[in-house]
């Protein structure tokens, strides 16, 4: 009942939808860059949305299964072989017990997100099992999986499973750049008249040190007009921070609970999947848009969310 | 006072904004109002943030009707606190200073100009209130540390601070619940864990806390019972 990492693969972790509720002790959220590919992943195959998963980035792993399970891999498109085979990725397949399956290539995006029937199962640390890096917790020891490790998988749901492949992702996939849609704000007002202008001037590029924490951008330098510093206050998932030098921050699901720099504007959450499936030297063109335009955003995608999860459990293992 | 401010950040979540001030009547403000937004038990809400001058409330987009949710804040923004600040105990924290401990009591000595038992003194002869949390799991900011001793943080952040290292940065003190990376002027070390997920409790301090520290020997802190 587990699964056996025989590779790990660059930056392999265990997420669930977030550890919420103690960013008033210090505590981040953590969870997946690519919320809703996560999701897909666990609709594939049966899952509740808040299973856990392993988040797969650039380079992905070799594993062996030690039970029957169906498992599913969307975001990221790479080539997949079980026990040699070819296996697709957005469709649910079965993999025998002693199976192994191997990321043999990646085609496109940053993360794949691999769902096993019944999730993994690691201890739940403050409500997730969502890892964090920084602050070592939750997951695999509160680190990137190793080879050797052993992770346990929750009790199969009696064959709950998609009969379909995906016929699309429901994350489009960024070719090298992605527009991202911002919302003004919480502290436009601490910048020069035209940085709002400035930042959709031009695209950046993520650089090279960013992480699950955030991606550090290269591109039109955002005046102050306050200066750089506030009396430190939270910090949202996909807010832009902005230091001294002027290049924003972009944050993400391994974020500080607060921060002391002003944030200019802050992507939409609809938008930060496709975000979660950049990484550095991609670029990024802002647009500001309405609030009214985040939420019918985020509606379609829930939508499409809501109609693969009901699609569920039409197939018996 | 003045009227709070509320502030979207995003589409998920919500910013009430006091006077732009490091003040414990501000910060009282803050949580309560983070309190009371709790345990207003609003559907859609997933945390509630309380900072130095701030509330931020997340919130699912979907389930929560955000014009609703704005006027239910303000409600409860301008509802004054009956009980100032929480009621908690005093927490009184026990630190062994200087030494291997406290590799920069001397430097904060020599920019006090003070022997290093008068910024042990100093330290613990005020009552600190815990303004906020953040940074990393169970880390508090405390203030305000006396003007003498309230040395800036370090120029380079030294690579490994340990667990329950006593520090100071300019008027803030705090003790590092994790072996992490950290730029403040170390002092001391207490064997309390800030942070112990195994805990019943695992969080030694919330927002609005009032913490003293008492200072220890070395052979007090090898035989204390949690270290």
């Amino acid at each position: 009942m587990a699964i056996r990492v025989i590779k790990p693969g660059m930056l392999t972790t265990i997420q669930d939808a977030g550890r919420w509720g103690f960013q008033a002790r210090g505590v981040p959220v953590a969870g997946p860059m690519d919320s809703v590919s996560h999701r897909v992943a666990n609709a594939l195959v049966g899952n509740d949305p808040g299973a856990a998963t392993l988040e797969i980035t650039l380079l992905g792993p070799e594993l062996e299964f030690e039970s029957e399970r169906v498992v599913a891999v969307a975001g990221a498109e790479f080539e997949l072989a079980l026990d040699g085979r070819p296996a697709r990725v957005n469709a649910p397949f079965v993999v025998a017990a002693g199976s192994h399956l191997q990321f043999v290539a990646r085609r496109r995006g940053t993360r794949a997100y691999l769902a096993v029937s019944g999730g993994v199962a690691t201890p739940i640390v403050l409500g997730s099992r969502a890892t964090h890096l920084v602050s070592a917790m939750g997951g695999c020891g509160g680190r990137a999986l190793k080879a050797g490790d052993r992770l346990p998988l929750g009790d199969s749901a009696p064959g709950a499973t998609s009969a379909h492949a995906l016929a699309a992702p429901v994350v489009a996939l960024p070719e090298g750049d992605a527009t991202l849609r911002v919302l003004p704000g919480p502290q436009d007002d601490y910048f020069a008249a035209d940085a709002l202008d400035a930042l959709q001037s031009a695209p950046y590029v993520v650089g090279p040190n960013s992480d699950r924490m955030g991606f550090r951008l290269e591109g039109p330098r955002l005046a102050h007009a306050r200066g750089a510093d506030i009396i430190s206050d939270a910090t949202p998932l996909g807010a832009l921070q902005v230091p001294a030098s002027g290049q924003p921050i972009l944050l993400m699901a391994d974020r500080q609970t607060t921060g002391g720099y002003p944030k200019i504007a802050t992507v939409i959450t609809a938008d930060m999947a496709t975000a979660g499936q950049l990484g550095p030297g991609d670029a990024i063109s802002f647009v500001a848009c309405t609030a009214r335009d985040a939420l019918a955003a985020l509606i379609a995608q829930e939508r499409a969310l809501m109609a693969l999860e009901a699609d569920g459990g039409r197939v018996r293992l | 006072m003045s009227v709070p401010r509320v502030v979207a950040a995003g589409d998920s979540a919500l910013v009430v904004e006091f006077d732009a001030h490091v003040d414990p009547v501000i910060n009282d403000r803050a949580i309560s109002l983070s309190d009371a937004i709790r345990s207003a038990g609003i559907g859609g809400i997933r945390d509630v943030v309380p900072t130095y001058r701030s509330v931020a409330v997340y919130f699912d987009p979907l389930r929560t009707d955000y014009d609703a949710l704005v006027k239910r804040v303000e409600r409860e923004a301008s509802t004054p606190s009956i009980q100032p600040g929480t009621a908690r105990a005093l927490l009184r924290i026990p630190v062994c200073y200087g030494g291997d401990f406290g590799p920069d009591l001397a430097g904060v000595a020599a920019f006090a100009r003070l022997s290093e038992q008068e910024v042990v003194g100093l330290h613990g002869a005020s009552t600190y209130r815990v303004f906020m949390l953040g940074f990393v799991p169970g880390f508090a900011y405390m203030g305000v540390v006396d003007s003498r001793i309230a040395m800036p943080r370090r120029a380079t952040p030294r690579v490994r601070v340990p667990l329950g290292s006593v520090g100071i940065a300019g008027a803030q003190t705090g003790i590092y619940p994790a072996e992490t990376p950290g730029g403040w002027q170390v002092i001391g070390r207490t064997p309390i864990k800030p942070f112990d997920p195994q805990r019943v409790e695992p969080f030694l301090l919330q927002a609005g806390d009032a913490v003293r520290f008492d200072a220890i020997s070395r052979e007090e802190f090898d035989q204390w019972p949690s270290a």
